[in-house]
């Protein structure tokens, strides 16, 4: 067997440089995203250490990241969790998406980009980071205050919005018109469905297969299974990323909790080269051009977000200091806005750096904010210091 | 005692109530296995005030240590409502002559009129145990019966 010298030291020290920013992220309760967009900038095209080995692997591991992000997204699902957002939720999800996708829907248009990236960019700009957000949420100990179901619902919503989401803006990336995205969303809705009734009705018998006891043979079994859906979703044109989701939320109970612990780790190599690759894929000099137009959409995104948490906190009858926390909590935007630029980015090659750049900001931004707006409107600062 | 339950989507659930002293205290049991103890200020009752983390295991241990005395006490409450019937601990001694041999064999209804309901072995709970059930040293067995026939029990098994 031939072993490239150069692939397995390019892909070590990555790895090693990644885990280092990870580690540095994780110790200030910051998501790595962002670190790891810079890390695939500077070693990408233009960057200031390029890396030709490890680029193939990269490539190929991104398409896998993108899979295995949407699966685990799938197997958090469960429709218990679903009809309770449903029955409180709604106006505060349907606002949540009036308020944060027009922004983007309107800076598409002002930056002349075709439909298919217009559209792109309004999802890029809806969809909060549910994975940044639930961990910021864990760390700061805030699971068990009042506007958190508010939040946590809002985020059930817009993962649930996406399996109807991604398959029209697949369709229409590949140059469908509005038709076939019809059809690509009818089968997309007919697919869930499906998934659904299955799950219902023959669940036990595909989870009694699924659900080997072994772990290894687990991970093998429900990894191959997803690939092999993804590859024929992308064969009628879906999107292996949909693809996976419905194989996720095809498994429920046990063994959705069993494979998400197996395919934790996987997820987290795969994911981050994914986020590498995006960042290989922009050079820094577009990025630069770019940045105007990301910090508009992202101070437009900041305000958008807080009317968002605001408004569906209240409706949970929260008073205005858990308002402005559940607000701020929505800010961090993440993976799914670059999965979604991901999926069009063919189209609108002026959509990356955008998106990127706007990824960058509110990933780091949102934290900080979420963090800082403990204190806000705390009665605590107007009264006077107790002297000790 | 209300006992609130609120969903956490995609975490996992979140119980709340009032205690005696009118604390507002809250369990955030994850999906993971995972517990968070949290009051509520009085003065903001939105914002939680993190008290601890418990881990799966330390979990089980502390359910454990709350757990396995009420349970003798709840039946207490229930005998309560019948005069002249009351419910007793018995320990079952590494001694006891009845170690390792099943529950049937201690023939103790049948010579005390005395009935066990239940058996508490370390953090498990048997109710109702059949006759099959092989005592253990350090079982707790929770009696029903009148005073006599508990001491009955008792004598039967740390004989």
């Amino acid at each position: 067997m031939h072993t490239s010298l150069a692939l397995l030291l390019e892909l070590g020290v990555i790895l090693v440089g990644l885990s280092v920013l990870g580690a540095a992220a994780r110790r200030w309760s910051f998501s790595p995203i962002p670190l790891y967009l810079l890390a695939g900038l500077a070693l990408g095209n233009g960057g200031i250490a390029p890396v030709p080995a490890a680029g193939d692997f990269v490539e190929v591991g991104a398409s896998i990241g993108v899979v295995l992000l949407l699966l685990t997204l799938g197997l958090e699902f469960n429709t218990a969790e679903l009809t309770h957002s449903l029955r409180r939720h709604v106006p505060s999800a349907v606002l949540d998406f009036v308020l944060n996708a027009t922004p983007g829907l309107v800076a598409g248009w002002l930056l002349g980009l075709p439909w298919p990236g217009v559209l792109a960019l309004a999802g890029a700009t809806w969809v909060s980071s549910s994975g940044i957000i639930s961990r910021l949420l864990s760390d700061l100990r805030r699971l068990g205050n009042r506007e958190t179901p508010a939040i946590l619902s809002i985020l059930v919503m817009e993962d649930f919005a996406m399996a109807i989401y991604l398959p029209v803006l697949v369709v229409l990336a590949s140059g469908g018109s509005w038709w076939q995205a019809v059809i690509g969303v009818v089968i997309a809705i007919a697919s869930v469905t499906a998934a659904f009734a299955a799950s219902h009705r023959w669940g036990h018998h595909v989870n009694r297969w699924l659900a080997h006891p072994d772990d290894e043979q687990l991970m093998l079994r429900i990894l191959g299974t997803t690939l092999v859906v993804a590859a024929l979703a992308e064969l009628v044109s879906v999107s292996a990323a949909v693809g996976a989701f419905l194989v996720g939320l095809t498994l429920t109970g046990a063994t959705a909790e069993r494979a998400r612990a197996v395919l934790a780790p996987l997820r987290d190599l795969f994911a981050a080269a994914f986020f590498l690759a995006i960042g290989f894929a922009v050079s820094p000099a577009q990025l630069f051009p770019a940045l105007p137009a990301a910090l508009a959409l992202a101070a437009t995104g900041i305000a958008t977000k807080i009317a968002t948490g605001w408004y569906a906190a209240r409706r949970d009858g929260i008073a205005p200091r858990g308002r402005l926390r559940a607000g701020t909590a929505l800010v961090a935007r993440g993976e799914f806005s670059v999965v979604i630029m991901s999926l069009a980015g063919a189209t609108s090659p002026e959509l990356g750096p955008v998106v990127t750049a706007y990824v960058l900001l509110l990933a780091t931004i949102g934290p900080l904010i979420t963090r800082w707006s403990g204190d806000w409107l705390s009665p605590q600062r107007v009264r006077a210091p107790r002297s000790s | 005692m209300d006992v609130n339950e609120v969903l956490l989507p995609g975490v996992g659930l979140r119980y709340e109530f009032t205690n005696a002293d009118g604390d507002r205290i809250g369990i955030v049991a994850r999906r993971e296995g995972s517990f968070e103890v949290i009051r509520y200020s009085a003065d903001d009752p939105d914002e939680a005030k993190p008290l601890f983390r418990l881990t799966t295991a330390e979990a089980d241990t502390v359910a454990e240590i709350l757990g396995a005395p009420r349970i003798a006490e709840r039946f207490a409450d229930l005998t309560r409502e019948v005069p002249g019937l009351s419910a007793g601990q018995v320990v079952v001694p590494a001694a006891s002559a009845h170690t390792g041999k099943p529950l049937g064999h201690t023939r103790a209804r049948t010579r005390t009129g005395a009935s066990i309901v239940a058996i508490v072995r370390s953090e498990d709970v048997i109710a109702s145990p059949t006759p099959d059930e092989v005592l253990r040293a350090g079982d707790v067995l929770v009696v029903i019966g009148t005073h006599d026939g508990i001491n009955g029990v008792r004598r039967i098994i740390e004989a």
